[in-house]
C-alpha cells in the first residue's frame, strides 16, 4: 500500500486536481494506493502503508508551512518517502533545514550531483516553486539546478525529496521510489 | 475563494469551469480573441461565441483582443487578468491546460506577477477519460476545427459521443493524434453543459475546409431553453 498525502491548503481542494492526481495516476498502474489530506493523516495510515509520497501544491500555497509540526512522524519513519517540492520542504524543516526564497518557473537543467537510486544522470524537469532549502548536515545532496538544491537524500533512510516535479515531467522517479528499498 | 477561468468556448477550458465552479466561487470568464488570422483561423474557431456562451452560464466576461504576435499575446492575457482582478476581485485563475508545459510556465509566471492563485485541474489527465468524463457529464460538444491528417470536413460539426471517442482512440493508435486534440489536431465548440442555464442552437454555419484543414464557422447561434 502506498500512502499519497494530499499537501494543499484543504481536503478535497481544487489543487487536488493538478498535484495529487497525476501521482495517483503513475501509482495505480502497480500498486494500491491510499490518499489522505495531511490535515487528517494518522499513525494507523503511516503504519499501515509500505512507502509515502508527499504531494505538492499550488505556488501561492504556503498553508502547510503553518503545520511542519504535524510532520514530525517523518524523523521516525523507517519506510521509503518521497517528498515532491511541497513535501521536499516539509521533509527538510523537520530535520532541521531553513527554507530561503527562491523561484522558478518551468523546465529547468537538473544536475546530478550523486548518483542515487531514483535517477542517475543530469536531466531537465518541471520546476514550480517560490522557496528553496538550506540543508541541515542529515542530507546528501542528489541535484542542483542553476539556482538551488533540488533533489536530497536522508543520510541513513530512504527519504528522498525532489523540488521538482517528477508527476509532470520524468515519472519513473516516483515508479523507481515504488521499488527502492528501505535502509 | 473568487476565481476567474480562462475560458475559450472549447471542450477543455468548459471542463476545467465546471470543477471549479464545483470548488470554488467562479466570479468571471476571461477570453483572448486574436486578430491574427493564422490564430484565429488555426486555434480558436468560433472563439466569438464565447459571449453568447458566457450568457448561457450566466457569468460576466472579460473579452480582449490581441494582434496575436507571440510575446504581445501574453501582454495582452496579462492586461486581462488584471482587469479581472481589478473588475471582479479574483484570488486565483483557472486554465484548461492539459500537458502543455510551455502555456502552464506562462501563465504561473503572469499569476505569480499579478499575485494571483493559479489551478489547472485537467493537468496531465488522461485524455481518453476525459473525453468520456465530458460525453458522461452531458456536455453537448462540437468538433469546430480540424488540423491534421487524416481528419477531413466529414468530421466537422459532429458531436462528441462514445462512437466518435471510439473513432479517435482508433486515429491515435494508426497515426498518433491526441484524442482530446491536445496537440492542436482537433478544435471543439460547447454548445450545452451541466452549468449552462440555456443551451445554443446553431442556426446559421458553415464549413470552410481544405484536405485536412478546416474549420466549422458558426454564423449565427442563439440561446434556447433547456
Amino acid at each position: 500500500m502506498i500512502l499519497v498525502v494530499d499537501m494543499s491548503f484543504k481536503k478535497d481542494s481544487l489543487a487536488f486536481y493538478e498535484f495529487v492526481l497525476p501521482i495517483l495516476s503513475v501509482i495505480r498502474k502497480s500498486q494500491p494506493f491510499l490518499v489522505k489530506h495531511r490535515s487528517e493523516l494518522s499513525s494507523k495510515d503511516i503504519d499501515g502503508c509500505e512507502r509515502i509520497v508527499l504531494s505538492g501544491t499550488a505556488l501561492k500555497d504556503n498553508d502547510f508551512l503553518g503545520h511542519v509540526e504535524d510532520f514530525g512522524w517523518i524523523t521516525t519513519c523507517d519506510k521509503p518517502v518521497l517528498g515532491i517540492c511541497a513535501g521536499m520542504e516539509v521533509i527538510g524543516l523537520v530535520f532541521g533545514s531553513s527554507l530561503q526564497g527562491c523561484l522558478e518557473i518551468g523546465m529547468k537543467e537538473i544536475r546530478l550531483i550523486k548518483k542515487n537510486a531514483l535517477f542517475s544522470s543530469t536531466f531537465k524537469a518541471y520546476e514550480l516553486h517560490s522557496h528553496s532549502l538550506q540543508l541541515s548536515e542529515e542530507f546528501d545532496v542528489l541535484a542542483k539546478s542553476e539556482n538551488c538544491v533540488q533533489a536530497i537524500k536522508h543520510k541513513e533512510k530512504s527519504i528522498y525529496g525532489v523540488l521538482f516535479h517528477p508527476e509532470v515531467r520524468n515519472r519513473e522517479i516516483i515508479e523507481r521510489l515504488l521499488v527502492v528499498s528501505d535502509e | 475563494m473568487r476565481l476567474g477561468v480562462l475560458f475559450s468556448g472549447g471542450k477543455d477550458s468548459t471542463l476545467a469551469l465546471l470543477k471549479a465552479m464545483e470548488k470554488e466561487e467562479v466570479v468571471c470568464l476571461i477570453s483572448i480573441v486574436s486578430k491574427n488570422m493564422e490564430s484565429y483561423m488555426f486555434h480558436t474557431p468560433n472563439i466569438s461565441l464565447t459571449k453568447l456562451q458566457a450568457t448561457a452560464i450566466g457569468l460576466p466576461l472579460i473579452q480582449k483582443s490581441t494582434e496575436g504576435r507571440r510575446e504581445e499575446e501574453l501582454e495582452d492575457l496579462e492586461a486581462a487578468i488584471k482587469e479581472a482582478k481589478g473588475r471582479f476581485k479574483i484570488d486565483g485563475v483557472v486554465t484548461g491546460a492539459i500537458e502543455s508545459v510551455y502555456q502552464a510556465e506562462r501563465i504561473q509566471r503572469i499569476c505569480h506577477n499579478l499575485d494571483l492563485w493559479c489551478f489547472n485541474p485537467l493537468w496531465k489527465r488522461n485524455q481518453q477519460e476525459l473525453l468520456e468524463e465530458i460525453v458522461k457529464s452531458n456536455f453537448e460538444v462540437i468538433i469546430s476545427g480540424i488540423f491534421a491528417y487524416p481528419l477531413d470536413k466529414s468530421w466537422l460539426g459532429k458531436e462528441i459521443d462514445e462512437e466518435l471517442i471510439v473513432k479517435l482512440v482508433e486515429l491515435e493508435k494508426q497515426y498518433g493524434l491526441s484524442p482530446s486534440g491536445e496537440g492542436g489536431e482537433i478544435e471543439t465548440t460547447v454548445l450545452d453543459a451541466p452549468m449552462f442555464r440555456k443551451r445554443i442552437e446553431v442556426v446559421d454555419f458553415e464549413v470552410r475546409a481544405e484536405e485536412n484543414v478546416g474549420l466549422f464557422v458558426i454564423n449565427k447561434a442563439r440561446l434556447m431553453k433547456k
